[in-house]
């Protein structure tokens, strides 16, 4: 893992001190709410329905035992005992005092973490795939390229009033389990006659116009890399709409002049840009990499005793394939059937840091789909770990199954929304909760927002729900055929809205209708994309 | 009204002009750009300028930070004002970009100013100031 030297904690423990000075300006009266909303914003703090909301970077969701005990003491002493585990690999606390964010972020610092560019019309936390380091299908850890995005990245001073919030993705598997293409910039690193570097999608992303995005340049060179992100997002600076925020996005600048002019315009700034010298040397990249060493793995290639029989159906849900022999991803869901979709409470927390320190090489992972993963787990120990994760109420072997929701905070929480996002999320899984039918139904993502803005990924659910406001009454509109895989699609509306209680039901016809029509070992999307919709409307509607 | 000058040369008294009028004419030696107005058109002038004012209208639009930068990477020494809705919490960023002078809207705490602008011992990128980026520290 990615070490602070000095110069980056002094970043991070300057950054705490200007942010205790502005959080002392606002009370003080020295500055107006508005004045200081893009302020706290920069420092993830969002003011929420009831509170103010703090939104903890975790880079490229990797961390240490002792970074996720800070998260826990912090739900502990600041929060309601609690955190809530994000789309974005980071956490939130949601009744945090404006008084106490200093503190806080202080604490964050002494264990090499912050808050910067949680939020705001910057350049955000970089995520990456929650396997790196341990994916049998991986060209390269892209960590190390995540963590030198993060550094560039870090009080960019042309890029902090962009005209919209910007997101980065790096992978560097065929498979991608980041969604990177629905990224305003995806990076999938590729290797091209024996030298390593990137190939650029950009303008993807969600909300209410959602894209896939276009490549933009098939390979950039590892040393080329920043002045050609340089170069994406000077011209978006520049050009992006500013002058209404729903068509901000740079996808919305690429969608109207198009990828080959984007591109275009993309290769003239960056010859100017590559003669400034701001790109570092291969060496601090190397430097990076030195880093992210694969552990002292020692375990001997020996398979677990399947004997208990719920251990071994836990096994073959969550456990997945590592690239050294004798070794597992352990992946931890925080799906617990009718409870609220990545919220963890402190001991829970203590007890993932406790089992990564004891089992993992001391690391973990967060996940898009708010899960957690311990990437280094020895076979030997997979039943031990299983155990102590039962007796935290964190073994449900339900990943990419119907009940593994990714939802939003939605009306429970969030001022934005226009419907609740958690109960729907409770009453399908517990609709659901019979274990062997969700295995029957195999992996299906299933994925909830609250409004239009699509902070719960429902673009790219296999089935995806969306809450409107009909006329005062929630409502819910249902999407078939995402994915936010390497077979990225956008869902489709698949007809009029539902009550609560009818979206449930709807759902569950449509896991119906598929299992009626499914061939093979066909998935729900896969089925569902061979079909088309018409017989799932017959059923739903019908 | 100009605030904060960071150059030892005399302020320019002439007046600016609008990119349109300079572009028209001009022996003016002052100009003003406007967020929307592209600052590579000043490219070939760049010589003969003394003072480019970026106008801010709205701190959220961070089109100037960029204006900034392309003239300084063009070479220009002249005064680069930042002129408008220019809050305490972005003239660190705007020192970085290249702007020398700021002529804020509503006035500003020089102390604050002061502060901001000493917060940070390094950065970690490149950009249009003297500032060595950390990577480049770090290397030597
Ligand atoms: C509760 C406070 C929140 C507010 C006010 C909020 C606000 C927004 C808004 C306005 C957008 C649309 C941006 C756009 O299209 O330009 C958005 C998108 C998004 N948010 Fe949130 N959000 C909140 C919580 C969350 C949470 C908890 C997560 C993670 C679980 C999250 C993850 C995302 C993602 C992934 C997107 C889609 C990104 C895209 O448009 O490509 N947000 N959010
Ligand atoms: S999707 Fe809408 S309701 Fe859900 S968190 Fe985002 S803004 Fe709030």
């Amino acid at each position: 893992m990615y070490k602070y030297d000095n110069y980056d904690q002094a970043m991070v423990d300057a950054r705490v001190a200007e942010f205790r000075d502005q959080i002392t300006r606002r009370i003080a009266g020295d500055m107006t709410e508005d004045q200081f909303k893009p302020l706290r914003l920069m420092n993830g703090l969002y003011l929420q329905l009831h509170a103010y909301m703090l939104r903890v970077a975790i880079p490229y969701g990797t961390l240490d035992s002792r970074q996720m005990r800070m998260l826990a003491h912090i739900a502990r002493k600041y929060d309601r005992d609690y955190g809530h585990f994000t789309t974005r690999q980071n956490i939130q606390y949601n009744w945090i005092k404006l008084e106490d964010c200093a503190d806080i972020l202080e604490e964050l610092a002494t264990v090499e973490m912050h808050a910067i560019q949680t939020s705001g019309n910057c350049i955000r936390n970089i995520s990456s795939d929650q396997y790196a380091g341990a994916a049998a299908d991986e060209v390269t850890d892209p960590r190390p390229w995540a963590e030198l995005l993060r550094q560039w990245s870090t009080f960019h001073p042309e890029f902090s009033y962009l005209p919209r919030k910007f997101k980065i993705a790096v992978i560097a598997a065929s498979e991608d389990r980041a969604a990177m293409r629905l990224h305003d910039i995806g990076l999938e690193l590729i290797r091209q006659d024996g030298a390593l570097g990137a190939r650029v999608f950009v303008g993807g992303g969600m909300g209410r116009t959602p894209m896939i995005a276009p490549e933009i340049n098939p390979f950039v060179k590892a040393d080329d890399l920043l002045s050609y992100l340089e170069a994406c997002l000077r011209v978006y600076n520049r050009y992006g709409r500013r002058d209404n925020m729903y068509k901000a996005r740079i996808k919305i600048l690429i969608h109207e002049i198009g990828a080959d002019e984007y591109r275009r315009q993309v290769a003239a700034e960056f010859a100017h840009v590559k003669t400034l010298g701001i790109d570092p040397p291969l060496a601090e990249l190397e430097r990076i990499t030195a880093f992210f060493a694969a552990p002292a793995y020692d375990a001997p290639d020996v398979e677990p005793d399947r004997n208990d029989p719920d251990f071994a159906v836990w096994l073959d849900q969550n456990v997945k394939p590592h690239k050294q022999a004798g070794y597992a991803i352990v992946n931890i869901s925080l799906k617990p059937i009718g409870g609220i979709p990545g919220d963890a409470t402190s001991q829970q927390i203590d007890v993932m840091a406790d089992l990564a320190e004891k089992y993992s090489f001391d690391e973990l992972r967060v996940t898009h789909a708010q899960n957690i993963v311990l990437p280094y787990v020895a076979k030997r120990d997979l039943y031990a770990v299983w155990q102590a994760l039962r007796d935290a109420e964190l073994a449900d072997a339900n990943l990419d199954l119907i009940s593994d929701i990714i939802a939003c905070p939605g009306l429970d929480y969030c001022s934005l929304a226009n419907a609740r996002s958690i109960p729907v999320a409770q009453k399908i899984a517990t609709r659901f909760a019979d274990m062997d039918r969700q295995r029957d139904l195999g992996e299906l993502k299933l994925k909830i927002s609250g409004c239009i803005n699509a902070c719960g990924h429902h673009h790219a659910g296999h089935i995806g729900i969306l809450g409107v406001d009909k006329k005062g009454v929630e409502n819910y509109q249902l999407t078939f055929g995402g994915s936010g895989a390497e077979d990225v699609s956008i869902g489709k509306i698949i007809g009029p809205g539902f009550d609560e209680d009818g979206v449930v039901d709807a759902v569950e016809k449509a896991t119906e209708v598929y299992k009626a029509l499914r061939q093979g070992d066909e998935r729900f999307l896969d089925t569902y994309r061979r079909v088309g919709l018409a017989p799932f409307k017959e059923a739903i509607y019908g | 009204m100009v605030e904060f000058r960071y150059r030892a040369d005399e302020v320019t008294e002439q007046p600016s002009v609008t990119l349109d009028a300079f572009l028209d004419q001009s022996n003016a030696t002052a100009v003003r750009l406007e967020p929307d107005d592209d600052a590579r058109a000043l490219i070939p002038f760049l010589d003969r300028l003394t003072l480019i004012e970026v106008a801010f209208p709205k701190y959220r639009d961070g089109r100037g930070y960029s204006a900034a930068r392309i003239l300084r990477e063009a070479g220009y020494q002249g005064e680069l004002r930042a002129q408008g809705d220019v809050l305490v919490d972005q003239i660190a960023f705007m020192r970085r970009c290249g702007f020398d002078s700021f002529a804020p809207e509503s006035s500003l705490n020089p102390d604050a100013v002061a502060r901001a602008l000493d917060n940070y011992d390094h950065a970690y990128q490149g950009a249009a100031d003297s500032v060595v980026p950390i990577w480049k520290l770090r290397h030597g």
